[in-house]
């Protein structure tokens, strides 16, 4: 059984240059349990077509089905009870900086109406999920990044969602982190049987852990397919240059080992400062 | 005028200050703050944009904010007496300074919470949360420590107005100032009030400063 079906889904926004439309007459199916890969270039509506999912974008027409029901005509209470059982993960982690890392995982469960102590209980079982049960008393801004997607991805199970939405999740990561943060999502995804869809424009997101993708250009759906088969047999110019840009990401993926290999020592160094790379990313996306 | 003469004035103007500016700057955050929530959450980017609302609210602010305050003084009197009895006195001069530090206090509070990262928001309403689920978990929370230091700066200035309430006769150390350094020519007495609020304001500023600083996690 399907459980995200869009249909026919349009989204435009109106800006100063004039409207862009974002979403064109997107359809498309996730399969339960499976794990559902959105790929495409910068500027392709990946994230816009994520955010409508769970409604954090309204789109002018079309139909969402979470589990077979239509959640576009439910009302604001009904919505946000639903939203409890898609979790979403982003890619600057957007954790509650002034929170323990502990409370960060209960705040899912305060908003399921848990009493403080029983949802401290309960998060430190997800906090052992991700491995992280020795940081609960830490603030978000003494972890790596890494570990702050962790604590995302503990937060994300703590709702009992069905439904795992992941934007860019693994973009602001180095590969070697971003390989464990994708096993750490296929655990989940066997263990607790949740559903994934990743959105990515980075093919090595895809094919390490995807079992079908969508291939989305200028917002339309160019291919759809199993992983292997879009990218064996690419039929469009976009899926071709996609496979290019993974050509050049083993590339350097093989560059980095060599580097880490040859200066071992300094991995803590290097890690450190994409952190700080990445939070001043933020500021000034701020 | 000797100075053990007016030591006990002083000392009753010190608290009478105080308990002035601490009341008032209260009540103006029991207006000032829901205000300020107002504000944001019905702003274009708020979590629940309502123009009509935002645009009333701002205009009242603005309108408030925009009369001097030793205008806005002399303007309520009337409505001072029909609230406290009397219009001079420090427990008269509450009512203008409340009055005065609520838009501001909106302000205050406005910009602090507009402070708090867009995605942070759009994470908590992606796990369900309620609007009043997110202004008092999300907004207030993360803002926190910018919003102390909007505490010690809006303590400040209602410190600088109440003083100005002498004029009128609104008590503390303003009104001291006032009547003995300025009707009086007793210029020692205006200089030690002035140096009493100089360190009233010291303390203030570095209490908020301490206060703020050490609520704050995002700092490693």
């Amino acid at each position: 059984m399907a459980v995200i079906e869009l249909e026919q889904v349009n989204k435009t926004y109106s800006g100063g240059n004039g409207d862009v439309h974002a979403l064109k007459n997107v359809s498309l199916s996730v399969e339960e349990g499976e794990i559902f890969g959105v790929i495409g270039l910068s500027g392709a509506g990946k994230s816009t077509l994520v955010r409508c999912i769970n409604l954090l974008e309204r789109p002018e027409s079309g139909q969402i089905r979470i589990e077979g029901r239509e959640i576009r005509s439910l009302s604001e209470r009904e919505l946000r009870l639903e939203r409890q059982n898609i979790a979403m993960i982003f890619q600057q982690f957007n954790l509650l900086m002034q929170r323990t890392v502990l409370d960060n995982v209960c705040f899912p469960l305060e908003i399921a109406g848990l009493r403080k102590k029983e949802a401290r209980k309960q998060a430190l079982v997800y906090l052992k999920t991700v491995g992280l049960e020795d940081k609960a008393k830490a603030y978000p801004v003494q972890l790596s990044g890494g570990q702050q997607q962790r604590v995302a991805i503990a937060r994300a199970l703590a709702s009992h969602p069905r439904i795992i939405l992941c934007d860019e999740a693994t973009s602001a990561l180095d590969p070697q982190t971003t390989k464990n943060i994708l096993e750490l999502l296929r655990k989940v995804n066997r263990e607790y049987h949740i559903s994934i869809v990743i959105i990515t424009h980075e093919m090595r997101v895809i094919t390490e852990i995807c079992d079908r993708v969508a291939v989305l250009h200028h917002g339309k759906v160019a291919e759809i397919g199993p992983v292997e088969e879009v990218f064996t047999n690419p039929k469009t110019k976009v899926a071709r240059r996609l496979l290019l840009i993974r050509e050049s990401e083993a590339l350097e993926d093989e560059i980095t080992e060599n580097e880490e290999q040859a200066e071992t020592s300094h991995t803590k160094e290097h890690e450190s400062k994409s952190l700080r790379v990445i939070e001043g990313g933020a500021h000034a996306a701020n | 005028m000797q100075l053990t003469d007016i030591m006990p004035l002083l000392q009753e103007g010190t608290v009478d200050t105080l308990r002035m500016v601490l009341i008032s700057t209260a009540l103006g955050y029991l207006v000032g703050l829901p205000l300020g929530v107002l504000l944001t959450i019905t702003s274009k980017e708020g979590i629940t944009p309502h123009p009509i609302m935002y645009r009333i609210l701002d205009l009242i602010i603005n309108i408030t904010r925009s009369v001097p305050f030793l205008i806005l003084l002399i303007l309520i009197q009337p409505m001072t007496k029909l609230i406290v009895g009397k219009s001079y006195g420090t427990t008269a001069t509450i009512v203008p300074l409340t009055v005065a530090a609520s838009p501001l206090i909106a302000r205050m509070v406005e910009s602090s919470l507009k402070e708090v990262d867009r995605g942070v928001i759009e994470a908590a309403q992606s796990l369900g949360a309620s609007h009043t689920t997110i202004v008092c978990k999300v907004l207030i929370p993360e803002a926190r420590t910018s919003l102390l230091v909007g505490v010690t700066i809006a303590l400040g200035t209602i410190l600088g107005y109440s003083a100005m309430a002498g004029i009128i006769g609104g008590g503390g150390l303003g009104d001291i100032a006032i009547r003995y350094g300025y009707y009086r020519y007793e210029t020692g007495v205006m200089i030690i009030t002035v140096v009493i609020l100089v360190l009233l304001m010291q303390i203030l500023q570095w209490l908020g400063m301490l206060i703020s600083g050490k609520v704050d996690r995002r700092r490693v």
